[in-house]
């Protein structure tokens, strides 16, 4: 790299990025930690207050039980979708008209409103009225899910699953159709079985999409805010109060400003920091 | 290890195929002896690729039979046919290391990983993968990806054929001719086999002992690669092999000898035309083309360079007319005669040579 020129001029081409960053995305965050280092009592008065918050929203057992809340939920919907998403994904055709049959059913959730998949998933699984709720429970077996806590989990999970599966699918139909016919080809030639197919074609050649897959899933299940709020209200109780639900209550119900921006820049940075994580421990080898 | 013989193939893409041009392969019957090289010259989209997966059993053809020396294998998918294929882009296990690539063939057909590990080291040795076997064979360059290709195959003991589908396409030039070498050497080394697809006449003509022009769907030529300089029977292959190509040049025939411009053209063969209404050819290489006192009047137009001899261009008419003249030979300049070699001068009626006499 000995013939690369140096032009520190060259900087102000990217002021206009950086002026936009800063007003979608820094200065909003800024007020954020603002808000995490100082007490307010309305007026524009603030104290400062240091790590205090942070302190009080780490050893708080509210923050603790909704994040475990968020880890369970995050942790199930990442094993069902992704191993539901690629078998899909393995079943659908290669070619002709039934493709496009398939894509689009698959991309119709991804198009529904949040609110309206709560909505629609509350009405769905009501025990009196709803399809689901009614059929359950004429099964003999009792289900509310505003009632039960095991109900409300499995109608919320049931719910995303349904909702977020179509993308582990499109992503790894993708990632599915990418592989060139030789590879198969020199598969059979080689006498592979289905089962070694998968393990050592199809699946690292889906490595890439599936950790964009996770990726996404992983933060966006995270984050969920809407479709849970509609459906239960993080109820019965709080046992499906997650993350974001427990934060708008803190920040907006009790108006706790403080403990609510230590709770955000917490919030925010465990899901960079596993994001992170995830992303270079799946790409270390793929630099070759 | 056995020889190939295809009995009457055709195959079409389509369902039901109407006219000629549906067909992908038009039919041919071929009979090749074990333990040779082969290779399948053509341009692309000419069917070459679609014969080699016939043989391998990744398509089923539309007609005809596929026989492995005494078994026909026609119906037979790819992994009970005992063959080997090497495509055109390298395809290796990324996950494994080369060792394990090396290994998979084996190992999927359930053989010892005692011998699994004689027969990967004795193949790892001649392809000189042994100093990479441990890596992860992702990190490979194309042609040592490619030598893994190669391998899967011929640590395999019961193969009866080697295919290569263009497998030199992605290997840098410089490592070509290396790679090139490689295969030929392994070809005198283990004497299996040995089909090669290619659409350049180098690669072919200094791989095969025989060589099977292959053109739109069909077989033109099949023949040594002398045989396919000196006597194309076809003039498609006149074209496709040497360079500059065959000329060909608008004839008549009167009484078995060709006339040209008004000018009888001497020749060996006789010409066996029946068709009076076929298009008529000569057919006559540049290298056998030289100037003379007397014979077909030219004017020289251009005179290009090419090492060790220069391409001239003349002009007869509306005809160009290529030879080749050695380095140092003289051009004369301007209007000049030619002389074309009898032995080496065909006629063709509608593309296929007509002339048959001391040759055969």
């Amino acid at each position: 790299m000995d013939n690369k020129t140096t032009y520190q001029k060259a900087w102000f081409f990217v002021i206009p990025v950086v002026v936009l960053v800063a007003f979608n995305a820094l200065i909003p965050l800024m007020t954020v930690v603002n808000y995490s280092v100082q007490e307010t009592f309305g007026n524009n008065v603030f104290f400062w207050e240091g790590v205090k918050w942070f302190e009080e929203v780490l050893n708080s057992e509210r923050f603790h039980a909704s994040l475990g809340r968020q880890l369970i939920f995050t942790g199930t919907i990442l094993a069902i979708e992704v191993p539901l998403g690629v078998a899909i994904a393995l079943t659908m055709p290669k070619k002709g008209v039934w493709v496009s049959v398939c894509l689009v059913l698959m991309a119709m959730p991804l198009l529904i409103p949040w609110n309206v998949v709560g909505a629609m998933w509350n009405i769905f699984a009501l025990p009196d009225i709803g399809l689901l709720g009614h059929s359950i429970n004429a099964l003999g077996i009792e289900y509310n899910f505003t009632r039960q806590p095991m109900a409300a989990w499995f109608t919320t999970i049931l719910m995303d699953v349904w909702h977020w599966t179509s993308l582990v699918v499109l992503l790894a139909y993708a990632g599915l159709n990418s592989i060139p016919d030789a590879y198969y080809q020199a598969a059979k030639i080689d006498g592979a079985k289905p089962w070694a197919v998968f393990r050592y074609i199809q699946l690292p050649k889906m490595k890439r999409v599936l950790t964009i897959a996770i990726l996404l899933r992983f933060m966006d299940s995270f984050m969920i805010y809407t479709e849970p709020f509609v459906l239960t209200g993080g109820g019965p109780g709080n046992t499906t109060t997650f993350l974001s639900i427990d934060l708008v209550k803190v920040a907006l119900g009790q108006f706790d400003l403080g403990p609510a921006a230590a709770m955000s820049l917490i919030y925010f940075l465990i899901v960079l920091l596993v994001s992170w994580v995830f992303y270079t421990l799946m790409m270390k080898n793929e630099g070759q | 290890m056995s020889e190939i013989i295809l009995k009457n193939l055709r195959h079409s893409y389509m369902a039901e195929p109407q006219d000629d041009a549906d067909w992908a392969l038009k039919q041919m019957s071929v009979d090749w002896s074990d333990g040779g090289a082969y290779a399948l010259l053509g341009p692309s989209g000419c069917g070459k690729t679609t014969l080699l997966n016939i043989i391998s059993g990744l398509l089923t053809p539309t007609e005809g039979e596929v026989w492995f020396g005494e078994e026909e294998v026609s119906q037979l998918p790819a992994d009970q046919r005992n063959i080997a294929q090497v495509f055109q882009f390298p395809v290796v296990y990324d996950t494994m290391t080369v060792y394990d690539n090396l290994a998979f063939p084996l190992r999927n057909r359930g053989i010892g990983e005692a011998e699994v590990d004689r027969k990967v080291r004795e193949i790892a040795d001649m392809l000189d993968l042994g100093e990479t076997l441990m890596t992860r064979a992702a990190g490979l360059t194309a042609d040592g990806k490619q030598k893994i290709s190669l391998g899967r195959g011929l640590v395999r003991s019961d193969v009866n054929v080697i295919m290569f589908d263009e497998p030199l396409t992605v290997i840098d030039p410089h490592l070509k001719w290396e790679l090139r070498s490689k295969l030929k050497e392994l070809h005198q080394q283990i004497g299996t086999t040995m089909i090669y697809v290619t659409h350049d006449q180098t690669e072919a003509l200094t791989f095969a002992d025989q060589v099977v022009v292959m053109q739109e769907g069909e077989v033109v030529q099949i023949g040594t690669p002398v045989e396919l300089f000196e006597r194309p029977q076809h003039t498609f292959v006149g074209h496709f092999i040497g360079s500059p190509g065959m000329n060909v040049l608008a004839c008549e025939v009167d009484q078995g000898q060709p006339v040209y411009g008004g000018i009888p053209v001497e020749m060996t063969d006789k010409v066996k035309a029946d068709d009076p209404s076929a298009r008529l050819e000569i057919g006559i290489r540049p290298e056998f083309i030289s100037f003379a006192d007397q014979g077909i009047p030219v004017n020289v137009e251009k005179v290009s360079d090419a090492g060790r001899f220069s391409i001239v261009e003349t002009r007869h008419g509306d005809d160009v007319i290529k030879l080749l003249v050695p380095e140092g030979g003289n051009v004369p300049s301007e209007s000049t005669f030619l002389k074309f070699d009898p032995d080496h001068t065909q006629v063709y009626a509608n593309d296929w040579m007509v002339s048959r006499g001391s040759h055969g």
